[in-house]
Order: structure tokens, then sequence, then C-alpha cells
């Protein structure tokens, strides 16, 4: 068979300092009180942000606006719900975790990369020749991406699928994805809403990252979503609205035991979270910070 | 559903159906995913026997596929039962993104594929599948000539653990292929040694292009007659030999003929071998008729297959 080129960089593995470090993180989130635990969450997710930041400004692109507003729900999902292993990415009782707006991928990676998943260091490679961190993720290469993401509207069926094994396996792992909330728009999303409630796929959790900007404008202008909280709960799942900034409501929705039916998360944020003048700007859903900009938003994110 | 076909052998489907069943059987990690479809893909005996490793999502393709994904990351091996038109065309990109790219063994399962549906038309007709399959990244894309090879190739597929595409024929058509050959990807099985011409089939198309073989023999004309089966990847070596042995080369598919098992061995053949060929299958939406009226209508037939050949070997 031959050997195409992109199937040549070779997959990345795991990096035993920055593993060591996620988890005396872990364990210092579970051993402190609540209180201490949202400062953790807090100097984690700015960690993020740098890291982001500094990431899409080397590679000269990437989805900026949206990175850093799905940023605290993953540092959330990653330092204080999901039950992983790092150093066993296939562990079978893993829980899963999706990234339906692929386009995220730096702040995925920038996470990922956190949990020792893979070096930190190799984040400088984001998007370049030959890099397996590709612009959108790719689990053939990636340790801890659980299916390849890009075009929008495919998180949640495959999600589907994850909880429906765990549902046929007798396994008690759970399933989260993280929609964005343009991607709503795709009817596959709602073809596998339909069926998670259908099936009583309790383990199955959808988070969606509400921003309410989409590539070229707001989602109320383009194709509204509203009422969303609604459409959910019409179609059977389980409803919740909250700020998608606060680790409080995060830990708590996020952290609850699974119910009867799937739970669809609606969390509230801010496209360019974290850097003022990014801030509920739609032209930063892929614009790339000057150098200027960057000096700029380190600071605010370093504050 | 379409009036059968009145010619007589076997419908795919029913050796798919109790393949499933048996390797589900000894296998624990088997699930059939379909779209409302139990019925037409015969999966009433398997849901009986396995209610809970039966999933249908209903009529919802592109969340048929990616739950299918999903289970096969959860450590399961999906078989998807749909027909072939919207299991290929309305889900073609969850299987590109989340079977093909993201590797996930996946056994996509098209379902009376081709012109099976006869007088309902082209909306079920699936002649493009193979243009659009053969085109994602390295999916394997195979088509059973007859019940014994449908099962094999499902043992293939469970044992190769990833993402196929397989037809499961609902025309009927007699057992073609030697007892006991099984299947493996990449390897075609010559049904007729023959020295003037070659004749290169799939599916359906097998048996007429044996017939045409005999019709040949008849006006002294030896063709050696190639199932194809693997469709991506080719029989290279099958295909290349018959490019230096014969004269030419005529290839004959029930499916579209741009893009289709035609185009995959002149892209060969043109590189490697050129070789006069002729390339027959469908050439348009079909007018109604059932799929015998239709292959009439192509010029899918022995006689017409034969004249194609003859045209290779008085040319040239």
């Amino acid at each position: 068979m031959q050997m195409h080129e992109y199937a040549a960089a070779a997959p990345l593995v795991g990096d035993a300092a920055a593993l060591a470090l996620w988890r005396s993180r872990r364990e210092r989130f579970d051993a402190v009180p609540a209180d201490q635990r949202l400062s953790q969450l807090r100097s984690s997710a700015a960690d993020i942000r740098r890291q982001i930041l500094a990431t899409i400004d080397r590679a000269g692109l990437g989805h900026i606006g949206g990175d850093f507003s799905v940023t605290d729900i993953l540092v959330t999902l990653f330092e204080g719900v999901l039950n992983i292993d790092p150093a066993s990415p296939c562990w079978e009782q893993r829980d899963r975790f999706i990234l339906s707006k692929g386009h995220c991928a730096a702040a995925l990676y920038s996470v990922l990369a956190s949990c020792g998943f893979f070096p930190p260091r190799r984040l400088v490679d984001f998007a370049a020749t030959m890099s397996p961190l590709n612009g959108h993720p790719n689990r053939r290469k990636i340790p801890g991406v659980e299916t390849n993401t890009g075009p929008l509207g495919h998180g949640l069926p495959v999600g589907v699928g994850c909880a429906t094994a765990a549902r046929i396996a007798g396994q008690g792992w759970r399933t989260f994805v993280v929609l964005g909330d343009g991607e709503l728009q795709e009817g596959s999303n709602w073809e596998a809403a339909m069926y998670a409630a259908q099936r009583g796929l309790g383990s199955l959790t959808a988070i969606v990252d509400r921003n309410r900007l989409q590539q070229g404008a707001s989602t109320a202008d383009t194709n509204d979503l509203e009422p969303l909280a609604d459409k959910w709960a019409a179609f059977g799942w389980e409803t919740c609205v909250i700020d998608g900034h606060s680790y409080e409501q995060l830990l708590a929705v996020l952290g609850k035991a699974p119910g009867e039916r799937p739970r669809a998360v609606i969390a509230n944020t801010i496209k360019g979270k974290g850097v003022s003048f990014m801030e509920n700007g739609v032209e930063w859903h892929h614009k790339v910070p000057s150098a200027a900009q960057v000096e700029a938003a380190m600071q605010e994110l370093t504050a | 559903v379409s009036k059968e076909d009145s010619s007589s052998g076997f419908d795919c489907r029913q050796a798919f159906a109790e393949e499933l069943a048996a390797l589900a059987q000894a296998d624990a990690r088997i699930v059939a995913v379909c779209n409302d479809s139990v019925g037409s893909s015969n999966l009433g005996a398997f849901r009986k026997a396995f209610p809970e490793r039966l999933i249908n999502v209903g009529i919802a393709e592109q969340n048929m596929v990616g739950v299918a994904a999903g289970l096969a990351n959860g450590g399961f091996r999906p078989f998807v039962c749909a027909a072939a038109p919207f299991l290929t065309g309305r889900a073609l990109e969850q299987i590109k993104a989340d079977v093909v790219y993201s590797d996930f063994p996946v056994v996509l399962c098209g379902m009376s594929p081709g012109v099976a549906y006869g007088e309902l038309g082209p909306t079920h007709h699936s002649i493009e599948d193979l243009a659009w399959t053969r085109a994602i990244g390295d999916l394997a894309v195979i088509v059973p000539a007859d019940p014994e090879e449908t099962r094999a190739a499902m043992q293939w597929a469970l044992k190769a653990g990833r993402p196929c595409f397989m037809r499961i024929g609902r025309t009927k058509v007699p057992a073609v292929m030697p007892e006991g050959r099984g299947f493996e990807l990449g390897r075609a099985t010559v049904l007729r040694e023959g020295a003037d011409v070659t004749l290169v089939a799939i599916g359906t198309m097998v048996t007429r292009a044996l017939a045409a073989a005999e019709q040949l023999a008849a006006e002294g004309i030896d063709a050696r007659v190639i199932n194809a089966a693997s469709v991506h990847p080719l029989d290279e070596e099958s295909i290349l030999a018959a490019a230096r042995e014969t004269r030419g080369i005529v290839t004959v598919e029930e499916a579209m003929v741009r893009g289709g098992l035609g185009s995959a061995v002149a892209e060969l053949v043109s590189q490697k071998m050129p070789t006069p060929m002729r390339i027959m299958g469908i050439t348009d939406f079909a007018p109604t008729g059932n799929s015998s009226a239709i292959f009439e209508f192509f010029g899918l037939t022995p006689a017409n297959i034969a004249r194609r050949a003859q045209e290779l070997v008085h040319a040239h």
C-alpha cells in the first residue's frame, strides 16, 4: 500500500513531565475545598489562554474567538470532571470527550498537552507543514482525540454512538460533547438529539458553547437558534442554561451524576473571552492578532 | 417495493443476514446499525437473537453513520445496514470524516445497490456509490458476486478491522465463485481462462460476463473472465496480466461508468500497460423498469458484452 505524505507524520506520544503536573493538579483539585478549586481552574484557564494565543501567533492561523469562549469549559472538564488517564489514552473505561467544533483545535491541543497526552513543546508545530497537529484534530495522530472533527454537525452523532456503546457494554463511562452554537444549524445534530432521548442516554452530556456568533455574523441574524433551551427540552433532553465562564456553575452541572435522560448544557459564553478587544467581535472568529495585539492580549491574560 | 427480477438465483441479502447472525453469535463485539431498515436488510432474525445489539436510529442516515463510528470507538464492530443510495449519498461526509479519516472498523453494507430497486427509480438507485466511495482515503470498496463471496467478504472485513464499504446485492445471482475461494482484499478471481480478450466484471455482471464468454467461444473467441470483487484496491497483478496477455479489456459494472470499476481499471492500465478498453455500465439516470429492463436499456446483456469484446478483438 502506498504511504501518503500525511500519514508519514509520526503520531504524538505522551509526555511524562506534563502528565505528572496534570496529576498533581488533579490530586490537589480533589483534595482542596470548593473555593480553592475555582481559583485553581481560573489559574489553569489563564495558562491555557496564553498558550492558545502563543500557538496561534506562531502558526499564523487559528480560531481564537471560539478558542477563548470554550477554554473554561475545556479546562473544567479536563481538570475537574473527566475520568481519564492521559498515560493510557485508549483505556476502555475512560470518559469520552468530543470537541465537535473541531476548528477550535488550538484550544483542545493546548489542554491535551497540559494533561500530558503529548509534550506541550510540540504545540509550536500547530498547523505546521507535515505536523501531526492539523488545523482540525486527527485521532490517528493525537492521543486524547476521540474522533476526527472539523465539518460541523459530526460530534454529537459519534457521541451518541459512544454512549450507546457504554449502554450495550454495561459500562459506566460518560460521554461529553462540546458543540458550537452556530453548528446547531446542522440538521445532523437534531437527528442525534432525537435518538439520544429515544434511548434515554443519561451518560451523554452535550455542552453548547453559546457565544452567539458564527463565522460571518450573529446566530440571531443568520439562522436564529432561539428558543434554544426549549428546543433541547422539546427533544427530550434534561436542559439547563449556565454561565459558561463560571467554574462554579460548570462544575456543578458537569459533575452531577447522570440521570435518566441525556443532558444539554447551554453554556452562555463570550467569543474572545479574556481579551477586551476581542470579546464579542465577530471578526475574531479566525482573525490572527498582530504582534502589538498579541502583546496587549498577553498582558490582559497575565493580569 | 419493486417487483422481483424473474431471473433465478440467490438474493445476497439472505446470505448476509445469516452470516451476520452467525458472526454475531461468535463475536459479542458485532452490532448492526440501521435506518428503519430491519425488513429491507433482513435483520429480523438478528434483532430476535440480539435485541440489544440492533441499533435502529430511524430514518436518519447521517446520525446512523456517526453512531456507528461512536460504537466502534466504544469497542464494538458495527455493520451498518442500509439501502446503498441513502447510506452513501446522504451520509457521505460521515463516511469520509467519522469512519474513514477517523479510521474506525466500521463495515458499511450498502443493501440493494445498483438498480436493484428498479421501478422505484433513480432516487432509489445506487449507481454513484462506487465513484463516491472509491474517492475516499483508503476505504476498502468491495462488490461480492454471489452469496458465498458475500459471506467471505464479511468474514474478511471482521478480521481486517478497517473501514469497508460493501455492496450487498438484492438482484438474484447464481453461484459463480469456486467453492472455498474465500475473499481477500485486492484479489480478483479468474473464473475462465482465455487468451484473446478479457472481461472484467463485478457483482451482478459477473454471470453476464460468463454468458458473454460462452457466446464468444461459439464464435471462436477465447475470452478470459475476471471477477474483480475488490474495486479498491484493485488486483493490479491480475488486471495487468490481462492487459499484457489479451488484446483488450471490457469492464462491466452495475454502476455509473464515470468513477467506478472501469475507471479504476483504466487508471491502472493507462499508466502501466496501455491496452484498448471498453467500459460498460450505466451512463445516466435510468428509465422506469425492473433491473433486467434497465440492464437491457444500458446494453448490459451477454450479447452486447460479447459484441463490445469482438470490437476489441477485431480492431487489434
